[in-house]
């Protein structure tokens, strides 16, 4: 195919490109750098003390846990769940694919809700689970849990369009050479979706750390113990500490931009841009 | 499982794939999903109907629609806008604009939501033009609708993308030598051809905006009646320890996704179908 791309010829044509680039500046620009501006407003000294508070430290050691427990999980879940649907051709294949897709379209508001009606105290999981003394809502469980709910199409969303694409000839002719299911996954699969993997764990990761609502619905918001940064940012914001709510807000933009670079340079690496449309990924 | 499969390949593994995803989506998605209309289904008829006809909850349905709908036409508008000029002009920064595209979907949405805010209230970057022209943006329901389009920019130009990408210009031209003018050639010729994308990513744009909570709950101002969309209100419910309103209002917004969800899928499956002329 020939090159699309051609450089602006007629005035109208640079219209267009400064219209674009005013939107990109207004919409996208200034807001990150207002979020960098207003952390710095009062100096480092004020920056430092609230990087260092305990409530800061506490936050981001359980945001960093939260993340750290949903990746995996949903990493082995989406490696399973695109296995499944590209491999074989079975019944309830579509259904299946679909049914994944619904994490995407429920307000995480609603997702925590649900959460919080059946593995809450006053419901018979949740009960049983008190029984045996362990706490699911408002606690490290529930949240992880919603977590998890949240994240779960992203792996599987990038992975099953690149199976899809690549086929399964090499898997089977391992097969049929003797290799154990096990070592065509680990020997022919792996290689070849190792970029979207970790592309997949990049956008993973961002949600995880960054997820707001659902996460506020089950964790009750209790101080010290049950906050993660963006729970953090709300609070300070509330208690008239813009300051310190900036610089939350600056830790997460942070680890935004380097989702970006990262997501950036995973894509120009592969051709996964060409393999598979983008629209699924909020 | 061999009742399921409909067609063989050596390939090992699927019942442990198979049943292990089923078990995953079963207990991540599904029984939660189950649990809340189990729970809606406990109340009367008229119990559901009362928390939803209540005019709190009225006012919400409203502020969000509104406000969803704005959002999802601003951000057809830009969206179109940014997907052209990044499929069809070289220009310095292409790339950049290209990556921060997609800044909305890696931000964290109350960072987003806090950083709007500030930027759009009275004594903002912007809010300060705005103020000056006589509007008020920050805690009304245009702020909603902002917070809204931010989060959700990405869909569109993500959709159209692609699809412009795959148009070359020689049917551009074709109607150009034929006389029109660039404005018809744009809507008769290109518009027609994105239409699909345009409305799929349009559709998924409003489905995130009716559903989004952090982002806006920073700028709404949050006043019944007047800026208080329905997520909010599910969670005040619940703040209330009010479980069966709660539940009432998210299973509206739950069906309102699901049917949206659903919706879109069928109507991409029978295009993609007609387009490759099965």
């Amino acid at each position: 195919m020939a090159d699309i791309h051609q450089r602006p010829r007629h005035w109208h044509q640079w219209l267009l490109i400064l219209a674009a680039f005013a939107a990109v500046i207004m919409l996208l620009v200034l807001p990150l750098l207002l979020i960098f501006f207003e952390a710095f407003d009062q100096g480092w000294a004020m920056v430092q003390q609230n990087l260092t508070s305990p409530d800061m430290i506490g936050a981001i050691k359980l945001t960093l846990v939260v993340a750290a427990i949903t990746v995996p999980v949903n990493l082995a879940f989406g490696i399973l769940l695109a296995w499944c649907v590209t491999r074989y051709e079975f019944r309830g294949r579509k259904l299946l694919s679909t049914l994944i897709d619904i994490p995407f379209a429920m307000s995480p508001v609603v997702a925590g809700l649900c959460y919080l009606v059946v593995y809450g105290a006053q419901s018979a999981v949740g009960n049983w689970f008190s029984g045996i003394g362990i706490q699911l809502m408002f606690a490290l469980p529930g949240m992880v849990m919603v977590t998890v709910f949240v994240t779960c199409p992203y792996v599987a969303r990038v992975l099953i369009p690149l199976m899809e694409s690549q086929g399964q000839h090499e898997e089977e002719a391992a097969i049929t050479l003797g290799a154990s299911g096990w070592q065509a996954f680990w020997y022919v699969t792996l290689p070849k979706i190792r970029w979207a993997l970790l592309y997949g764990v990049v956008l993973t990761n961002a949600r995880a750390v960054g997820e707001f609502g659902a996460v506020s619905v089950v964790s009750g918001l209790i101080r010290g113990e049950t906050l993660t940064l963006p729970l953090l940012v709300q609070m300070w914001n509330h208690d008239y500490n813009t300051v310190g709510a900036f610089t939350a807000a600056a830790l997460l933009a942070a680890m935004a931009l380097v989702t970006l670079l990262l997501k950036t340079v995973l894509e120009w690496s592969t051709e996964l841009k060409n393999g598979q449309p983008e629209q699924d990924s909020p | 499982m061999p009742i399921l499969r409909t067609q063989h390949t050596v390939l090992p593994g699927f019942t442990l794939s198979f049943a292990l995803s089923v078990l995953f989506i079963c207990l991540v998605i599904l029984v939660p999903l189950s649990g809340l209309a189990i729970h809606v289904s406990q109340m009367s008829w008229a119990q559901y109907w009362a928390v939803i006809t209540d005019p709190r909850s009225l006012a919400s349905f409203r502020v969000t629609l509104l406000a969803a709908a704005g959002a999802s036409l601003i951000n057809a508008v830009v969206g179109m806008l940014l997907a052209w000029v990044l499929t069809r002009y070289r220009f310095p920064g292409r790339r950049l604009m290209d990556a921060l595209v997609d800044l909305p979907f890696a931000l964290p949405t109350a960072v987003a939501g806090l950083t709007l805010s500030a930027l759009f209230a009275g004594n903002g970057w912007l809010g300060q033009w705005f103020e000056a022209a006589g509007i008020q943006v920050a805690y009304t329901p245009i702020g909603i609708m902002i917070a809204m389009s931010f989060t959700s920019l990405p869909f569109v130009v993500r959709a159209v993308q692609p699809v412009l990408e795959d148009l070359t210009p020689d049917v551009e031209e074709a109607a150009a030598t034929l006389g029109a003018t660039p404005m018809a050639t744009f809507f008769t010729v290109i518009l027609a051809q994105l239409l699909p994308a345009l409305l799929t990513g349009t559709a998924l744009a409003f489905t995130r905006s009716l559903g989004e909570y952090g982002a806006v709950i920073f700028i709404a101002g949050n006043m019944p009646f007047e800026t208080e969309i329905l997520s909010l209100l599910v969670n005040i419910r619940l703040d209330e320890f009010d479980y069966a309103a709660a539940s009432a209002l998210a299973s509206v917004i739950l069906i309102a996704s699901l049917v949206m969800l659903f919706g879109i899928q069928l109507v991409q499956s029978r295009l993609t179908r007609r387009w490759k002329g099965h």
